[in-house]
């Protein structure tokens, strides 16, 4: 277990290193590429007062609500779509369309309907997510093997114990590597909302960082993003590892 | 003697749309089984025998005619397929408990026929395994116990050995047989082989080229129970001699 650590934290320090030399020699003052040290100490005094916390505490709620939302619509449409050509006829075009707009293009007016508050940014995240989980909802139910519906039929199962027995753990494979990608790109969904316009979050502390020069700050809400993605997929990680113990 | 018989097949038709129109399956097939009868229905290939066996497991419906089992209920069927067709994250045990699962059978119940079963099929030790850890041969085994775990008043059986190596498939008769010795139940299997056919059946219906007509109904009155050696007696060579001048 150790083990397998051993390369990404050498390749994590060879980074701070490379960063630390990049900014004592170069000369690139500080409010254009801080120190690792400096950003450091930001993060301290930003937990320590007690701002970090907060705004993370406001972000993870936008996402992890998205998440919900988004996931939860995504496969209830998606087993629809999968059982009913007819309707996936009808309504694919709508759903190619809304992901040939950039979620950023909307972003804005979606704040305009929903306000600035927290509801915004959950529609957003969850519209994000939407898609990758939908397309693999659809791809993990149609793979299902037609052999285990006959075997189902044959022993006249119900509609109900053929969605739970079957083409739930079937899909579930298709349907975690769907997962896997919202997860992350729900994480993307909140800055966009935050950034168009916010009171509290990452993307909020992230713009005022920006506004007064405080590139250590930027440096934080980032590399918190970073952690809150990262934390997000181990999540997903897990889950495959715990239920998809079959595959491997 | 139509009194004695528990399923009754009258003058089934099974018609394919395909581009020409139809392709005809099955033309006016009729037949009675008669209680703990153990029926092959022996056709070349592209004959309809597994589309014979898929109506009256009620996967498909006929396109003319009638079968009607007892006194008009609806039997409860246990079928086996060319492949295994086990659920991959499911285990031995826990694949041959799905029948009763289904039926929503009690589960300590349920636990305890279906340790019986394992003991029966010759699984014993392999509870736990996973069908990626299964051979050909005990994946197929699992299939059957599967298919007799509840008791079913109908076994299906759709060339079950035919994706086994030829000494697998030769010891599976036996197992098969012996099975079908202590648990008695009324058999309808498909399959090419004669040898097969006349090792397991009590009766062999034979099956023309497409559309499939029966050819041929005979019985076999080799003494059970039959062990290997009955393959190089003098009676089984006139029966197989029978069988194979009616295929085409």
């Amino acid at each position: 277990m150790t083990k397998r650590f051993i390369p990404i934290l050498l390749s994590l320090l060879a980074f701070l290193l490379g960063w630390d030399l990049l900014t004592r020699f170069s000369g690139i003052p500080n409010f254009i590429l801080p120190s690792p040290l400096s950003v450091w100490t930001r993060f301290l005094k930003a937990m320590s007062d007690g701002s970090l916390p907060r705004h993370t505490a406001i972000t993870l709620t936008e996402i992890v609500l998205g998440l919900i939302v988004g996931v939860l619509f995504a496969t209830v449409v998606g087993y629809m779509l999968a059982k009913s050509r007819s309707l996936e006829k009808v309504l694919s075009p709508y759903l190619v369309a809304s992901q040939a707009i950039p979620v950023i293009a909307i972003a804005p007016l979606l704040v305009i309907w929903l306000g600035d508050g927290i509801l915004s940014k959950v529609v957003i995240c969850a519209l994000i997510v939407f898609f990758p989980v939908l397309v693999n909802t659809i791809v993990g139910v149609r793979a299902v093997p037609t052999a285990l519906y006959d075997l189902m039929n044959s022993l006249h199962a119900s509609r109900a114990q053929i969605l739970w027995k079957v083409e739930a753990p079937a899909s579930l494979p298709v349907f975690l590597g769907g997962l896997r990608i919202g997860a992350t790109l729900s994480v993307i969904g909140a800055i966009v909302g935050e950034l168009v316009d916010a009171e509290s979050g990452l993307g909020f502390l992230l713009q005022l960082g920006d506004f007064q020069y405080d590139t250590p700050m930027v440096f934080v809400a980032v590399f918190t993003l970073i952690a809150l993605a990262l934390m997000l997929y181990g999540i997903v990680r897990m889950l495959e590892n715990k239920f998809l113990k079959w595959q491997s | 003697m139509p009194h004695t018989s528990i399923f009754t097949i009258r003058n089934l038709s099974a018609v394919f749309q395909n581009d020409n129109g139809g392709l005809c399956a099955l033309e006016n097939i009729s037949f009675d089984v008669k209680p703990r009868e153990f029926v092959c229905v022996l056709g070349p290939s592209g004959s309809g025998k597994t589309t014979l066996l898929r109506i009256l497991a009620g996967l498909i419906p006929p396109t003319s005619g009638s079968f009607t089992f007892g006194r008009g209920e609806e039997p409860s069927i246990g079928m086996v397929f060319q492949q295994a067709t086990l659920m991959p994250w499911r285990t031995v045990t826990e694949n041959i408990k799905l029948p009763l699962e289904v039926k929503k059978i009690d589960e300590a119940v349920a636990r305890k026929k279906t340790k019986e079963m394992i003991e029966l099929v010759g699984l014993t030790g392999f509870e736990d395994s996973l069908p990626r850890d299964l051979s050909g041969g005990m994946a197929q085994r699992v299939a059957i116990a599967r298919a007799l775990i509840h008791d079913p008043d109908l076994l299906l059986l759709d060339e079950p050995f035919a994706s086994l190596d030829a000494m697998t498939r030769e010891r599976m008769w036996t197992e098969l047989s012996n099975i079908w010795q202590a648990r008695q139940k009324t058999v309808i299997m498909v399959t090419h082989s004669i040898n097969e056919s006349l090792f397991l059946a009590d009766r062999v219906l034979v099956l023309t080229q497409r559309p499939g007509k029966i050819k041929m109904d005979m019985e076999v009155d080799l003494p059970r129970p039959r062990k290997d050696e009955i393959r190089y007696t003098s009676r089984f060579g006139k029966l197989a001699k029978r069988l194979r001048g009616a295929i085409e």
